[in-house]
């Protein structure tokens, strides 16, 4: 279903107009802590882009904080989560070992030997994953985690066993703000990316250098500031692949593991950007170690630093980098990065505290991911999903959601190839390439959806009830408040006072002239929100004013 | 005119965009070949104009009774027109109009208008909103409607809407509405059927190309960006433009008259070439709790201003449509949320009151006064309101049948119930014609209407497919399909209505991100 409608998508005449004639003042500030005022604006912007969305509860929460405390909460990470669990029927392949599952428990420990039940754990999977997004805690945890997975990017479909995906995913979790050194460890050992960059068959007989390629271009060292010409050599990726010769995955245990009998014991040599390091070829079970030589001698270049510092760059602040913003953040983030032994966390906590981060220039510029628009979606107007414990149910609407996005050309365990998403490294649009003539009015299709009638399966309906949002905001029995509320929540750009003013006239008085025929219908729901006729009246009014929003281009934006 | 020169001359800095379609139609795909090959709708090229005026018009003020003057002056002695004011009308002695109102003497003397007395429906409601919705859904007054009259009428011509539109028999808008951002008059029963040009001024924008202000940062930017693809998916936003394009020269409006700006535009888009049938206009101010009129002279003031706009609008919109040769197509109808009370209160004004006069215009309207003057007590107390001669839904009934030729026997299906026909246009040119459907049918039921069963065919493209039965009120009352199909394709259940009263039931599909209703009759 998913490859049918993306291939379907892809034969669709899909236009995006040429803006390469825009220019925009970039900004100098830098990473000097922000010193400025930590109000409502900067909560919300500081949370839309570390979380997914700003939710009301969240904002309030962080009022009582300073910026530094926030920042510090954000990047503290909840500890690892509940596995996906069997959502499927039984196989009908005989002793297939699944069937064993009761459905409800985990199958991440269980191998199966029928792909049918193998691509419906892949949807297990990820709709698991969708759910920790929509549930997620005050942290910056799944923003970190999508994150990397854009950057380590692995395909399910290529790595064909669901629990090795899983087993990625788990990699990203543990090491997302933890030590990036151990982190690319970890990564190469990974049986999901083993599998996926054929590492599994890179032997000494016949050496595959699809990894040791991406380990540096993509993973570490990358191609320079332009995506030009790398700056490590062909032979430096003949040697990095004899490096990891050897390694492969334990098909039945589901771990990876080192045969010393495939492993290339040559010296490696390395080429001057490397300061021609030889790498010494070992015997036996040392063979393995050749793989820390390796990561020290990539982490000595300063370019892995600056590499990943544009990238994480990209993902928080802006894709465009100019010469000032390369000398006065990114050369001093990277510093950070060096100078901290490669932990992720004090370069997070540097940016998310700067000058720069806080600068206007630099708030409301990103457009949402697929991702980010439909989870900021249920988050924000709280939606609510059936609970985790009704697993079947609640499966069923994390796909809905985990589908939309598919849709709108994000497809989660599935980015186009192993480079990721071409909006964090395309140039020159960049974020732009998420929006064009399909995926635009998919998402205000998916937004008059949710506004509407919902989604229905199994019983269950998921739909935004505003009235809950409107509830959340400081006084929504006036309706001038109850707009100013609603854009400082959901926009990043103002709304001029002759829009508001319309919008509120035209729908929330329905053309009359007086505030207080808004303010009365609320109050009269209030007081009796069991009568159908009150609720109707409120509820209609709050639809058309949040489905306008919702359609305007402004709530693209984050 | 230069880009800011604009901005400057239209005096506004309104940000909105011109153009929001009712549902995002282009993700629903391309016209497809096989489109061409079904039968449109019902053949006419009717327009119907639909003018809401909003707050509650004081109809007494507006429509006078001169056969009952004393009883009309003794209730709202305040605020009583002069009877030597009165304006005339032909052949209609018993009723005259409010001096403010020439321009619309002269239509009715010309016979391209008619006034139907005390417009209302049993129980009547006093609340603004709950009135409106009322007013618009054609709902019971205990009856709470998620449709929109005007949506049921468009969902039975385009039942597929918006699936597989536009087509090429119907490439434009299904309605339009100028002047405000959304009503439920247009609401369907799934999706709303019609597109709304928020203001005049942002119609004019469209037109010249001209663009809200973005500021010069990297959020302007992406800003830009996001509005010249959501320009270029807007596709009834193209042929808006191409219809007004093909009206260079109007006649002439009244100055600082919105409602005659709205009504302007309207016959532009006839004019140009649009097959769309129903707009909606939208004039504002009618909640005249104090000082409706000016103390010292009665004629003049809050609501003669009013009614003035209204009358001025109508007769230069009249003369336009003559103008440019479509005035045969072209009938319209006032309507306000209530009337106000007989008796007038102290501080100059009328409280929110029943029944009021409706307005119909147009060269095929019947030219005549339907009913006698309103009823009013000798000694009118605060309590007094207008009885109610005709039900609204008599005149929209009469309307979609008479003037957009909707068949009888189909009536019940848009209005819910059977309501009165009434004369109050030419209906010669209805010819009933062809079956109405359109665009991709996506679920339909055999037999239809049904007794006891029925079958429901439906097309899904494969995984998780619902079809819920749902009730006028938007009540599921049973979920017939809920389920996974592996295989694209056509399948039919059975359904049985069992218990269900006989009446107006609709069949939803959802498929992924589609959804489709189908509407079903159940009969004994």
């Amino acid at each position: 279903m998913d490859r049918r409608a993306f291939l379907q998508t892809r034969k669709k005449k899909i236009s995006s107009p040429d803006v390469s004639s825009f220019k925009v003042s970039r900004t100098t500030s830098g990473l000097t802590p922000y010193a400025g005022t930590f109000g409502t604006n900067e909560i919300i912007h500081l949370l839309k882009r570390t979380m997914f969305g700003a939710v009301k509860a969240d904002v309030d929460y962080f009022k009582t904080k300073t910026l530094s405390q926030a920042v510090n909460e954000l990047l503290t990470v909840p500890s690892t989560p509940a596995p996906p669990v069997k959502n499927y029927a039984n196989s009908v392949t005989a002793g297939d070992p699944d069937q064993a599952i009761a459905s409800g428990s985990t199958w991440v420990n269980t191998n199966t030997t029928d792909g049918g039940v193998d691509s419906q754990r892949v949807s297990s999977f990820k709709s698991w994953w969708t759910g920790l997004m929509i549930n997620q805690n005050r942290s910056i945890l799944e923003k970190l985690v999508l994150f990397w997975h854009n950057h380590f990017s692995t395909e399910t479909n290529n790595i064909g066993r669901a629990i090795w995906s899983y087993q990625n995913n788990e990699i990203l979790r543990k090491n997302a703000v933890g030590n990036f050194k151990q982190f690319v460890k970890d990564i190469t050992l990974d049986t999901g990316m083993l599998r996926y960059l054929n590492g599994y068959l890179n032997t000494n007989t016949a050496p595959d250098e699809n990894y040791g390629r991406e380990m540096q271009e993509l993973f570490t060292v990358g191609k320079g500031i332009d995506n030009g010409s790398p700056p490590y050599s062909e032979s430096d990726v003949k040697a990095a692949a004899k490096v990891l010769t050897g390694w492969t995955i334990n098909n039945a245990t589901n771990v990876s593991f080192f045969t010393f009998a495939k492993h290339d014991i040559t010296n490696k040599q390395f080429s001057s950007f490397y300061n021609n390091t030889i790498i010494t070829g070992r015997s036996g079970a040392a063979g393995a170690n050749e793989l820390d030589d390796l990561i020290t001698m990539i982490f000595a270049t300063n370019e892995t630093a600056m590499f990943l510092c544009r990238k994480i760059y990209r993902w928080f602040v802006y894709y465009d980098i100019d010469a000032t913003t390369e000398a006065n953040v990114i050369t001093p983030l990277a510093q950070i990065f060096r100078s901290n032994n490669y932990e992720i966390k004090p370069v997070l906590d540097a940016l998310l505290k700067s000058e720069h981060f806080f600068d206007v220039l630099n708030q409301g510029c990103q457009i949402k991911s697929p991702v980010d628009a439909n989870i900021s979606l249920c988050r924000e107007f709280g939606v609510a999903f059936p609970l985790a414990s009704d697993y079947i149910n609640a499966y069923y609407m994390w796909d809905y959601i985990r589908t939309q996005s598919s849709n709108m050309q994000q497809n989660i365990g599935d980015p186009p190839n192993v480079a990721g998403w071409a909006p964090y490294y395309q140039a020159p649009q960049f974020y732009e390439i998420w929006i064009n003539s399909d995926t635009l009015p998919k998402r205000n299709q998916f937004s008059d959806t949710m506004a509407n009638s919902g989604f229905t399966r199994n019983g269950k309906n998921i739909k935004i009830d505003f009235i809950v949002f409107a509830k959340t905001m400081s006084n929504p029995g006036d309706p001038n408040e109850l707009i100013n509320d609603s854009i400082n929540y959901l926009f990043r750009l103002p709304l001029s006072l002759a829009s508001k003013n319309q919008l509120k006239t035209d729908i929330l008085l329905s053309g009359q002239t007086q505030d207080h025929y808004w303010t009365d219908a609320w109050l009269a729901y209030i007081a009796n929100p069991n009568d159908v006729t009150n609720a109707t009246i409120v509820k209609n009014r709050l639809r058309d004013l949040y489905q306008y929003f919702m359609r305007l281009a402004e709530y693209q934006l984050a | 005119m230069k880009r800011r020169d604009f901005i400057r001359a239209s005096g506004t800095g309104a940000v909105l965009p011109a153009v929001i379609n009712g549902f995002s139609l282009k993700a629903f795909g391309e016209d497809s070949p096989l489109n061409t090959l079904l039968a449109s709708a019902t053949e006419t090229d009717h327009v119907l104009v639909i003018v809401q005026l909003s707050g509650g018009n004081d109809g007494l003020n507006m429509i006078l009774p001169k056969d009952n003057y004393s009883g009309y002056y003794n209730a709202r002695t305040n605020i009583a027109i002069p009877e030597a004011k009165i304006l005339a009308l032909n052949k209609f002695d018993n009723t005259g109009l409010n001096p403010a109102m020439k321009g619309m003497q002269t239509l009715f003397n010309d016979g391209k208008l008619g006034i139907v007395q005390a417009v209302g429906y049993p129980q009547p409601n006093f609340s603004h909103f709950r009135a409106t919705d009322i007013w618009m859904s054609a709902a019971d007054s205990t009856q709470v409607l998620t449709s929109g009259w005007g949506g049921r009428y468009l969902n039975y011509e385009y039942p597929n809407f918006p699936n597989g539109y536009p087509t090429s028999s119907m490439p434009d808008p299904l309605g339009i509405q100028i002047g405000s951002i959304t009503s439920l008059t247009f609401q369907g029963p799934a999706v709303n059927m019609g597109m709304s040009i928020s203001n005049p001024t942002s119609f004019y924008n469209l037109l010249n190309g001209v663009e809200d202000p973005a500021p010069n940062t990297p959020a302007g930017k992406e800003l830009k960006y996001l509005r010249l693809v959501s320009k270029q998916t807007q596709q009834y936003a193209t042929v808006v433009k191409n219809a007004a394009a093909n009206v260079p020269v109007q006649g002439t409006y009244p100055a600082n008259n919105s409602l005659g700006d709205q009504l302007k535009i309207v016959a532009r888009l006839v004019k140009g070439g649009l097959k769309t049938r129903l707009y909606m206009v939208s004039f504002g101010g009618f909640d005249t709790h104090s000082l409706q009129v000016n103390p010292a002279d009665t004629t003049i003031g809050a609501h003669a201003n009013l009614l003035k706009n209204i009358s001025d609008a109508l007769k230069a919109f009249q003369d336009d449509l003559k103008n440019l040769g479509v005035e045969e197509r072209v009938v319209g109808m006032t309507f306000s949320e209530f009337g106000r009370r007989i008796k007038s209160n102290s501080s100059g004004g009328t409280d929110h009151g029943a029944a009021a006069p409706m307005i119909l215009f147009g060269k095929n309207v019947t030219n005549a006064v339907w009913g006698n003057s309103p009823a009013l007590p000798v000694n009118a107390t605060v309590n007094d309101n207008i009885p109610m001669q005709y039900d609204f839904r008599s005149v929209y009934a009469s309307l979609l049948e008479n003037w957009l030729c909707v068949k009888n026997s189909d009536l019940q299906t848009i209005m819910l119930k059977n309501f009165q026909n009434i004369p109050f246009v030419n209906s010669a040119s209805c010819k009933n014609v062809a079956p109405n459907t359109g665009g991709i049918n996506l679920i339909t039921n055999s037999p239809n209407p049904f007794t006891s069963s029925t079958t429901i065919t439906f097309k899904t493209e494969g995984g998780h497919t619902l079809i819920q039965i749902m009730d006028t009120l938007g009540r599921v009352l049973s979920t017939p399909v809920d389920k996974d199909y592996t295989q694209p394709g056509t399948y039919s259940i059975n359904f049985n209505s069992g218990v269900l009263p006989s009446g107006l039931y609709y069949a939803r599909l959802q498929n992924g991100t589609i959804q489709q209703v189908r509407t079903m009759m159940k009969v004994r």
